[in-house]
């Protein structure tokens, strides 16, 4: 940057001196709401793995499948919320005392409903979901029956 | 190609824009409503939050009269305005038991003091435990329980002035 871009006489930087400023306290003000949090730390096995591998591996494969109450996006393995953490310890601890992931599952569906498992059900809600390939295979070879002919008479 | 088949993309792109249109005008709904709602509170039995104030188990709320289960947190902002309402109900005769999520005593002495105390008991559930136990999804929420220990009815989010005529008659309905 030369001397002249900085100086206070040319416009255009004299105008970004007072707008940065206020950009960043616009940017503080509105980042604030996401401090509600608690002071307590994470509940013990919320970011701690089993030392048992096959079972920190059944545990993650769970947490995976399983969705946030919080950052409704996300499983509860990738969010940072802290009921997310507490629904890690709560797998964890189970799948410890050798719980098998299929009951846990079940016991949070009984408690939430589907909607906690990202895994699709067999329910007739989800049936659509289920024939979407088979249905949209057979749309693709209606669209293409009329050129499968054209090359087999030949 | 036939003209009919031609126009399916612009109907199908007129069928996305009026979708997304739609789910801008009315977002979708967020709440998780919990499943537990006409059963029995599941068994638990949480410790005291506080030192001059019993805890809370499962058959202090299938004790023969309604209860209004309420899950909160001194760390959580809509709880604070919600203590005035629950105050106004416990005035008006409803026992307002109370469910502390990942709390400590000085933090809730503070609440307490700050915002009222309509609590009975308070039970302290320092890793969400019975929060997920109950289907509840965050703070605040309020549970109505009937006498036998039912869950009848799940209130999420802050409780306001314009609930209290509903919540008596609801506590009036199952008593």
């Amino acid at each position: 940057m030369n001397r002249n871009s900085s100086s206070p006489k040319n416009p255009a930087s004299s105008k970004y001196r007072i707008w940065v400023p206020a950009f960043a306290g616009l940017t503080i003000l509105l980042g604030s709401p996401a401090l509600a949090d608690s002071n307590l730390p994470p509940a013990y096995w919320a970011n701690r793995q089993l030392p048992n591998a096959s079972q920190e591996a059944q545990a993650q494969a769970l947490m995976e499948q399983l969705r946030c109450l919080v950052c409704q996006g996300q499983s509860i393995a990738d969010s940072d919320a802290e009921l997310a953490g507490d629904m890690r310890d709560l797998v964890r601890r189970r799948i410890a005392a050798g719980e098998k992931p299929s009951a846990i599952r079940s016991w949070l569906i009984q408690r939430y409903g589907t909607w906690i498992s990202y895994r699709p059900t067999d329910e007739p809600a989800a049936w659509p979901l289920w024939l979407a390939p088979l249905a949209l295979l057979l749309a693709g070879a209606w669209l293409i029956r009329g050129r499968i002919k054209l090359k087999g008479s030949r | 190609m036939s003209r009919g088949l031609r126009l399916i993309p612009i109907v199908l792109l007129l069928f996305l824009l009026s979708g997304l249109a739609w789910r801008l005008i009315k977002p979708a709904d967020t709440a998780v409503p919990s499943q537990m709602v006409e059963r029995q509170v599941p068994p638990f039995a949480l410790p005291a939050a506080l030192p001059g104030k019993p805890g809370l188990n499962a058959a202090d709320l299938a004790s023969g009269k309604p209860h209004l289960l309420n899950i909160f947190a001194s760390w959580c902002i809509p709880c604070a305005s919600e203590g005035k309402v629950l105050q106004e109900l416990q005035r008006r005769g409803v026992t307002v038991d109370g469910i502390a999520i990942r709390d400590t005593p000085d933090a809730l002495t503070a609440f307490l003091a700050r915002n009222g105390d309509p609590y009975q008991r308070i039970g302290s559930d320092r890793q969400s435990d019975v929060q997920i136990a109950l289907g509840s999804s965050g703070v605040p929420e309020t549970f109505v329980v009937d006498a036998h220990g039912v869950i009848r009815r799940q209130y999420i989010g802050a409780l306001n002035a314009s609930n209290i005529p509903g919540v008596l008659r609801e506590l009036e309905e199952i008593r």
